[in-house]
């Protein structure tokens, strides 16, 4: 990738003695200066020997820093390789243009959740989404609904603190009598099961929902679907469900869903969200339901 | 979440344009059914002319019936409830949790067949009024 060859020369660049007779401070701002003056060299000849450019309008706010306080869009021109990610290019912006555009990223490969941003006008996965797939300019934005940090990055903490209200945890009613003995699981209830686990914790999903953005306290998609991971897994018992299913089925639970699917249409992870909400409405209205 | 600051369309309903079918679905659903409750009101407030006689529910329908833009009204009100109800029954399936893959096509199926069903309607409410 080409953001890692950027990497590679500064640190040859940075290897390179200057005249010792300067005080280590006029030393330093002299790399500095030549480290600059070399890298805009680069950066225009990447940018003509690049077939494509492309440009980013990406969304730049820091509470903390005074030009910054009102927020604004930037762009930024960077060289398009077939290939290349929403977070390929930001992290180019980054690396070359502006080193305090500040965004959260991990793996690059869809499995950490650091990055969902608003592309585009959606909820994505920055390193899962194509710049070739992507309307041009391409326009980077926070998530929507989330208090803003700094530039891309959001606080999720109450994304988190949803999480947590559901247990996300296994906790089965029996332990098996030999404790290191394995807690099976049938292959039918594995499967039922399997796409809710691959929930990464990007919060794309509860950006999206519009009944999130107007409900603080609903514990929004991804906690729901978490819940519908622990109540689904048969193995934790009958009784631990219906403690799961008390707490689902709560004012700001399940119900507060309208089926508007946009969760469903921007997890990166492909769970059927929706249809996860919509079983445990069904589960908790048939625990309720006794006619005998 | 409270911002400290405006983030402009990013929050605000500039976001319509980012709507996808079962978002509009769910608005449009709330505001046929909203018509129809309205309609309800209206509906009684001329059904209560009967009370006072034949003669003044007859005038009062005929009085009505002869405006154009209650035809037009009537058209407006059948696509409305066609559309509240093909999209109702779109929901109770959701609900149900069937073909949850297939719920945008059947929101354009509800759009669809409602357009259908109104403009076949167009004869029928504007006969003998233009
Ligand atoms: C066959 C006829 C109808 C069907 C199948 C139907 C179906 C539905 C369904 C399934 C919902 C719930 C939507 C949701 O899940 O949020 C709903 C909501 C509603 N319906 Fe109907 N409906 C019908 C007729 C009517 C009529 C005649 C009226 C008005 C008098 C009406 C007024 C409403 C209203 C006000 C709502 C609530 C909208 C809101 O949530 O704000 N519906 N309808
Ligand atoms: S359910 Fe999907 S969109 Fe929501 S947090 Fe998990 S991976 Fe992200
Ligand atoms: S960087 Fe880890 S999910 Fe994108």
């Amino acid at each position: 990738m080409s953001t890692q060859i950027e990497e590679q020369r500064e640190t040859e660049e940075e290897v390179e003695t200057e005249p010792e007779t300067e005080s280590p401070g006029e030393r330093r701002r002299a790399v500095k200066r030549e480290r600059a003056a070399q890298r805009e060299q680069e950066v225009e000849t990447a940018l003509d020997e690049a077939e494509e450019t492309v440009e980013l309008k990406v969304f730049r706010y820091d509470p903390e820093v005074a030009d910054k306080e009102e927020p604004r869009f930037d762009s930024f021109t960077v060289p398009y390789h077939k290939g290349m990610t929403v977070l390929d290019a930001l992290i180019y912006a980054r690396d070359v243009y502006d080193s305090s555009l500040t965004f959260r990223h991990s793996c690059r490969q869809a499995v950490c959740g650091s990055d969902a941003l608003f592309v585009n006008g959606r909820q994505r996965l920055g390193c899962k989404t194509q710049m070739g797939d992507l309307e041009w300019p391409v326009r980077i934005e926070p998530l929507p609904h989330q208090d803003v940090v700094k530039d891309l990055v959001v606080d999720m903490e109450h994304f988190y603190e949803q999480m947590h209200a559901v247990e996300p945890y296994f906790d089965p009613d029996e332990t098996p009598d030999g404790e290191l003995e394995e807690q099976r699981q049938t292959p039918e209830n594995r499967e039922k099961i399997k796409l809710s686990t691959r929930c990464i914790w990007c919060g794309a999903c509860m950006s999206s929902c519009n009944i999130a953005a107007g409900d603080n306290k609903y514990l929004g998609p991804a906690a729901i679907n978490k819940a519908y991971r622990f109540a689904m897994d048969e193995r934790e018992g009958e009784s631990r469900k219906e403690e799961r299913l008390r707490i689902v089925e709560q004012e700001h639970g399940v119900w507060r869903c309208q089926t508007q699917f946009s969760c469903t249409e921007v997890c990166p992870k492909d769970i059927p969200l929706t249809e996860h909400i919509q079983e445990l409405k069904r589960e908790a209205i048939k625990s309720n339901l006794k006619f005998w | 979440m409270s911002q400290s600051y405006d983030r402009g369309t990013v929050e605000s309903f500039g976001r319509w344009r980012e709507f996808s079918a079962g978002m509009w679905a769910w608005i449009l659903h709330k505001f046929t059914g909203w018509i129809l409750v309205g309609y309800l009101f209206t509906h009684i407030a001329v059904l209560s002319t009967s009370t006072q006689g034949a003669e003044t529910y007859t005038a009062t329908l005929q009085g009505l019936e002869a405006l154009l833009i209650v035809r037009f009204l009537e058209i407006g009100l059948l696509a409305v409830a066609v559309f509240h109800i093909l999209n109702g029954i779109r929901l109770l399936f959701v609900d149900l949790g069937l073909g949850l893959t297939a719920q945008d096509k059947s929101f354009y199926a509800s759009l669809l067949l409602t357009a259908a069903i109104t403009v076949a309607s167009i004869p029928t409410f504007l006969g003998g009024a233009l």
